[in-house]
């Protein structure tokens, strides 16, 4: 293997929980409901993923509570957003300060306990390609899903029907409610779906990329996703780039410190929230001024009968 | 059967001043089964929680010295949150402000200090957040990125600055390597209110900056132009209000008190520089701003509340075994309640009979 192998290998790992968690942050925002909660979902899903892999000694049924985590808490930030129709932004930051603290209770018998990260597959065929194979093909499972989740969630929102009924709840609540919609049924399935991504995305973090339990381990990457959903434009391809823009920020510091560049790791190791508020300025200069946002994001939505 | 919301004409006074009361009650009584969940007699670990630090003097001193910056930042967040401004970095505002006045009195350590020391170290704290804080307000105002997301990135750079100082530059040349500046001279400090007592002169400063803030909010024009900026931006644009200024105001307010607190906290109570020097006082007191509902007064109680179970998680840990983390989620629980029962100000919950149409 390479160097240029192992380094895209490197930034393939760091991006994809950023790239899982954005995909599903998008979905909901592209619904209308803005969930600022992402870093808390995603704490609970590596926490409660550790936990039952090491409790019950499988992954999977580690994967599947990392998910069942995550949308319990997008369930209960739903609850308050849709039912109760409360502020967004206050009800998000209550679901990260939440997720943040019960994951701690949660994970707290389990640090330090040494795990077998998941290991990585090759696919047949496709893995045996120069240079690409290595790097695309022979990769864990949730890199594969990642890929699968841009694709569907592309496909579901500019090819389907599905996909344009939730776009028009994002867009003007009212005019989907007068269509017929089911505003608030889409908007919590929507939810769901992105605490469901939220959490698959903090199972890759304890279960593969730093396989044990450390108390806030996921040290801002929700917040990451929130702003590669902004950088993303609301555009799902877009959102790959932007995640592997900040993953591979995260790699080139880790190299750079490794490599003894003079200036003191914690100016490298800011460097990904520097990169992700510049990120967040030129792409609002791009855009000059205009917004790219779904129109009615943010906005609850009480339907009268 | 179901569940509609319906909107109010009008919210009583008392209905006001129920809520949050409301709040408090229902996540004590999900505290309770936590606790109980936990493994622990729930009524005991209630009694730690929220008795104790009630009980005795040396319990209600460290409540007033832990409320004070909550009840500090938490007002100058109300006034963000009224104008509709999400500044969420109140932790890296803080810590900044701590890193501001600190910087005077490692500087003049062992050299030239006088009387007029502890009124600039207060000064360079509440410019260093209110600076701080002026970043994402200019980021907002010019280029329209979200300040959520940039004043909460700015929080983890805050933290990296400060633990870069404490390793680093002003690490005390005779402190056996332990990544922390030198112990502040008593020039630097700020005197306690009795001797052998834990509450310092930030107290009273804050009580007097509660009630300033009250008056600004309730009684002038400065005070209504946040709140219509907040509530009725189109009606403000009309009133020849500018909501620019506005952004720029509130964050460079809320920034300084941040600032403020974090000097306060760190001449006052720590009399050095540390790592992991607030327990998230930034963002608990979020939660205490809108249990105060955006009112500078409601602040005050509210922050003593949230200080309240602080030191209660130190009790619970040390006597139950309760895991610290169980305070976190009682704050997340508590902001949880508190934005349900605001709902009811604005609606009222009614049951239809009748088959949805």
């Amino acid at each position: 293997m390479t160097l240029l192998e192992a380094i895209l290998l490197t930034v393939i790992t760091a991006s994809t929980p950023l790239l899982i968690a954005a995909i599903g942050e998008l979905v909901a925002e592209r619904a209308g409901v803005l969930n600022l909660g992402v870093e808390g979902m995603m704490i609970m899903g590596a926490a409660a993923g550790i936990a039952v892999a090491i409790t019950t000694g499988s992954s999977a049924a580690g994967v599947a509570a990392a998910i069942l985590a995550g949308m319990a808490l997008a369930a209960i930030f739903a609850l308050l957003v849709l039912g109760l129709a409360t502020n967004q932004v206050a009800a998000g930051l209550a679901l990260a300060i939440f997720g943040l603290g019960l994951s701690g209770v949660v994970g707290a018998p389990f640090v330090g306990v040494p795990r077998e990260g998941i290991g990585k597959i090759a696919v047949p065929w496709l893995s045996e390609i120069p240079f690409l194979g290595p790097v695309l093909f022979r990769q864990d499972p949730f890199v594969y899903a990642s890929f699968a989740l841009v694709i569907g969630v592309a496909w579901f929102l500019g090819r389907t029907r599905a996909g344009l009924v939730l776009r028009a709840c994002g867009e003007s609540a009212a005019a989907a409610h007068a269509l017929g919609f089911k505003v608030l049924r889409i908007r919590f399935l929507a939810l769901l779906f992105g605490g469901a991504c939220a959490g698959l995305a903090g199972a890759y973090l304890s279960l593969v990329l730093t396989p044990f339990w450390t108390s806030g381990m996921t040290s801002g990457r929700g917040w990451i996703a929130l702003a590669i959903v902004v950088f993303a434009s609301w555009l799902p391809w877009r959102a790959v780039a932007g995640a592997y823009l900040f993953g591979g920020v995260t790699i080139l510091q880790l190299h750079a410190q490794g490599a003894g560049v003079p200036v003191p790791p914690q100016a490298m190791a800011a460097l990904p929230y520097v990169i992700t508020i510049l990120a967040l300025v030129l792409i609002m200069r791009a855009r000059g001024g205009g917004s790219a946002a779904p129109a009615a994001l943010g906005t609850p939505f009480v339907p009268d009968r | 059967m179901r569940l509609v919301l319906e909107q109010r004409a009008e919210t009583g006074w008392a209905l006001r001043l129920l809520s949050p009361l409301l709040a408090v009650a229902l996540a004590l009584v999900s505290a309770a089964v936590m606790f109980a969940a936990l493994g622990a007699d729930p009524l005991a670990a209630l009694h730690a929680y929220f008795v104790l630090p009630l009980s005795d003097s040396w319990g209600l001193q460290e409540v007033a010295v832990k409320a004070t910056p909550l009840v500090l930042i938490s007002v100058g967040l109300a006034f963000c949150y009224r104008a509709g401004v999400w500044n969420i970095g109140a932790e890296g505002q803080f810590l900044v402000g701590a890193l501001g006045g600190a910087w005077l009195a490692v500087a003049t350590h062992g050299g030239a200090q006088g009387p007029w020391l502890l009124p600039a170290m207060l000064a360079a704290g509440a410019l260093g957040g209110a600076l701080f804080a002026l970043i994402p307000a200019l980021l907002r105002t010019r280029f329209g990125a979200s300040e959520i997301l940039t004043s909460l990135m700015l929080v983890y750079v805050a933290e990296l600055l400060l633990d870069w100082l404490v390793r680093g530059p002003w690490r005390d040349p005779a402190g056996f390597n332990m990544p922390q500046t030198v112990t502040f001279s008593p020039a630097a400090t700020l005197p306690l209110l009795a001797e052998g007592g834990r509450v310092n002169l930030g107290t009273p400063l804050t009580l007097l900056i509660v009630a300033a803030a009250a008056l600004v909010a309730a009684r002038t024009l400065k005070g209504f132009e946040i709140r219509l900026v907040g509530e009725a931006p189109r009606a403000a644009r009309f009133a020849g209000f500018d909501a620019k200024r506005v952004t720029w105001a509130v964050f460079a307010f809320s920034g300084a008190l941040a600032g403020l607190a974090g000097i306060m906290e760190v001449a006052g109570t720590l009399r050095q520089l540390q790592p992991g020097l607030s327990p998230g006082y930034g963002f608990t007191a979020i939660i205490v701003a809108f249990l105060g509902r955006l009112n500078p007064v409601g602040c005050l109680v509210a922050g003593v509340f949230l200080a309240v179970t602080f030191i209660g998680g130190e009790n619970a840990q040390i006597m139950l075994r309760l895991p610290l983390d169980a305070t976190r989620v009682f704050q997340g629980l508590l902001l949880f309640y508190v934005l349900a029962c605001d709902t009811l100000l604005l609606y009222r919950l009614r049951l239809l009979r009748s088959a949805p149409a």
